[in-house]
């Protein structure tokens, strides 16, 4: 029997939406080796544990660690913190998700525990009473299994993977000690522009390519987006060109992204980009070349000059939202 | 300036994946292989901030089979100084252990910085870098994509989702590389012709017990084949159509 301990995220006091992913996988696991679910939060103060519902998607306990430095994300604070509390509880697995903070901490923690790490997995169970994952790899072109050969693994989550259902469990707060340590300081953080969705996040992505011709055009994607309530992206070739931040940029040396929707307009369809995005739901690509590859994956696909589609294509989706 | 560079022989991008034989590995039959992506940015940075102290060392190390001295080769042929191959004939699953046989390597170095890539792209583990500073007690900073180094200080720029983090620490300390840090320089024929006469040292990887066992590996489940609606801005009606009653999205 072994417990698990499934470490959440706040941004401004606030949890984010992978924590509930986190405690979810980790009631599975839980479940799957008899053992019980805590829930560890890392925050200055007043993030509202209890009126998190932790419970509701499966912790047995919520532990909170406050220390003053824990408002901004703190690596070897939270790094400490974590391992100091995993070494406390027999536990069998120790989850996190694979977000911006979650890739930095997970293979501290790692490293602290002497526990063998299985990062970005889109799947975790117990096989032969070893936890075992499924993870993609070469970007996405294979899917790899792994199982871990140690009474400990750290395990990183996808976002978005894992949807969380409901498992009514006790979610009882307590204390638990935190570890204040600065070898590297977050001095600020710079938020990017108001109420810009990050492609890694949103639910429909509308991303523009060298199809586009200028910087000056992609006001048609950003409007485009708009229309949608989704967030850009870029291909390569455009960050590169300058005409977009790398923040946007989709495929292997990007983002990788799994909206609901997502649009490919002017866009050829490297295989390099593929990689970031053919995990979509659906995928729609506006392209002149008929034979482009973006069509190979596209679910629908409108052949033709983006600036003639485009204007219409916003049109007609704001027409349909609205109606 | 000493600066250490830890660089990953990796399948090109460009590849299209197969299965081996065994089931668990891929088929490295007729597969280009490259220096990591990110690990190009991070020997660029090593080579700007050795040539901006005045001098020092950029030595690059990479753990992996005999083919990685090309690996190495290419760092070198960047301008690094000398290489490292600590040789396994496969490079383990489990990032811990590559950590720990880097570790190894670096722990008396003696180095001011040790640079990684952010990720390497076939694995995918985002960690030997931070694996690598924990063991060492290093500070460490991720996916750096802006830097500034000042009398033994630095700050650097990550990004987070929805903005960018600026983070202070000192040196020695480890970082890995993110796009956006520089840009690689592609090695000079002089550069290439001087590379082979640049020492690399060969020897065994401490690897020790690795814990992570690939079972399987496997291709992903196809999209279905795709459909085109039609040309030009008529089909428009019928794509908007689709979105809402078939693919039920909007
Ligand atoms: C190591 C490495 C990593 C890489 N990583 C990435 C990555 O992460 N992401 C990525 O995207 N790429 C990546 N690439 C680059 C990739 O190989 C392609 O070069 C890139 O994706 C091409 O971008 P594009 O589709 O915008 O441009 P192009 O390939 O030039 O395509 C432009 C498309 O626009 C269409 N078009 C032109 N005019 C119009 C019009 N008026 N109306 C409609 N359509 C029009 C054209 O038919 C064409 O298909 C990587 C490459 C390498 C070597
Ligand atoms: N076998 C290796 N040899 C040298 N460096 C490596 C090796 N594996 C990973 N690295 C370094 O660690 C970074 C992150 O790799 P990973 O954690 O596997 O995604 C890479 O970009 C390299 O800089």
């Amino acid at each position: 029997m072994a417990n698990v301990l499934a470490v959440t995220e706040q941004r401004d006091g606030a949890l984010r939406k992978t924590s509930r992913e986190v405690v979810w996988a980790a009631r599975q696991l839980a479940d799957a080796m008899g053992g019980t679910v805590d829930a560890l939060v890392m925050a200055a103060s007043g993030v509202d544990a209890a009126g998190a519902k932790l419970g509701e998607v499966g912790a047995d306990r919520v532990l909170v660690a406050e220390d003053a430095s824990f408002a901004k994300y703190s690596p070897d604070g939270y790094a400490g913190t974590v391992a100091g509390v995993a070494k406390a509880g027999g536990y069998g697995a120790v989850l996190v998700a694979a977000t911006a903070a979650g890739k930095d901490l997970a293979p501290r923690i790692a490293a602290r525990l002497d526990a063998p790490l299985a990062s970005d997995v889109t799947g975790v169970g117990i096989e032969g009473g070893k936890v075992a994952a499924t993870r993609p790899v070469y970007a996405g072109k294979a899917i790899q299994q792994l199982r871990v050969d140690a009474p400990l693994a750290v395990v990183s989550l996808r976002p978005n993977a894992f949807t969380p259902g409901s498992a009514a469990k006790a979610g009882a707060v307590s204390k638990a000690t935190a570890v204040a340590a600065s070898r590297v300081t977050v001095r600020e953080v710079k938020a990017a522009e108001q109420g810009r969705l990050d492609v890694a996040e949103a639910s429909v992505v509308v991303s523009g390519g060298r199809g586009l011709k200028g910087p000056e055009h992609f006001a048609l994607i950003e409007g485009l987006a708009k229309a949608l309530g989704g967030a850009v992206g870029a291909s390569r070739a455009v960050v590169d060109a300058g005409w977009r931040p790398h923040a946007e940029q989709v495929g292997q040396t990007g983002k990788t992204v799994s909206p609901q929707l997502y649009v490919a307009v002017g866009i050829s369809g490297a295989i390099q980009h593929l990689a970031g995005m053919r995990t979509a739901k659906v995928i729609v690509a506006i392209n002149k070349d008929k034979d482009a590859p973006i069509f190979q994956v596209a679910d629908y696909g409108i052949v033709g000059d983006l600036f003639e589609i485009l204007p219409r294509l916003t049109e007609e989706i704001a027409k349909a939202r609205a109606g | 300036m000493r600066i250490a560079v830890c660089i990953k022989r990796v399948p090109d991008t460009e590849t299209r994946v197969r299965i081996a034989a065994d089931g668990v590995a891929m088929d490295e039959n007729g597969v280009k292989f490259i220096v990591g992506p990110y690990d190009e940015y991070a020997v660029e940075e090593a080579l700007q901030r050795r040539d901006k102290a005045g001098g020092g060392e950029v030595v690059a190390i990479a753990l992996g089979p005999d083919a990685a001295q090309e690996t190495i080769r290419s760092a070198l042929a960047m301008g690094a100084d000398r290489g490292v191959l600590l040789k396994a004939d496969r490079i383990p699953a489990d990032a811990l252990a590559v950590a720990k046989a880097l570790a190894a390597e670096l722990r008396d170095g003696g180095y001011d910085l040790v640079l990684f890539g952010k990720m390497a792209v076939d694995d995918y583990h985002h960690a030997v870098g931070p694996m690598t500073a924990e063991l060492l007690g290093l500070p460490c900073v991720t996916a750096v994509s802006k830097l500034e180094l000042e009398g033994g200080k630095g700050t650097a720029e990550r990004e987070i989702e929805g903005g960018m983090e600026v983070v202070e620490f000192a040196l020695p300390a480890v970082l890995t590389a993110e796009k956006g840090l520089n840009t690689p320089r592609y090695p000079a024929l002089k550069g290439i012709m001087a590379a082979k006469k640049k020492p690399i040292e060969v020897k065994p990887a401490a690897l020790g017990e690795t814990r992570v066992a690939v079972t399987a590996l496997g291709l992903p489940a196809e999209r279905k084949a795709g459909r085109i609606l039609g040309e030009g801005a008529e089909v428009v009606p019928e794509l908007v159509r689709l979105l809402r009653t078939e693919a039920k999205v909007l």
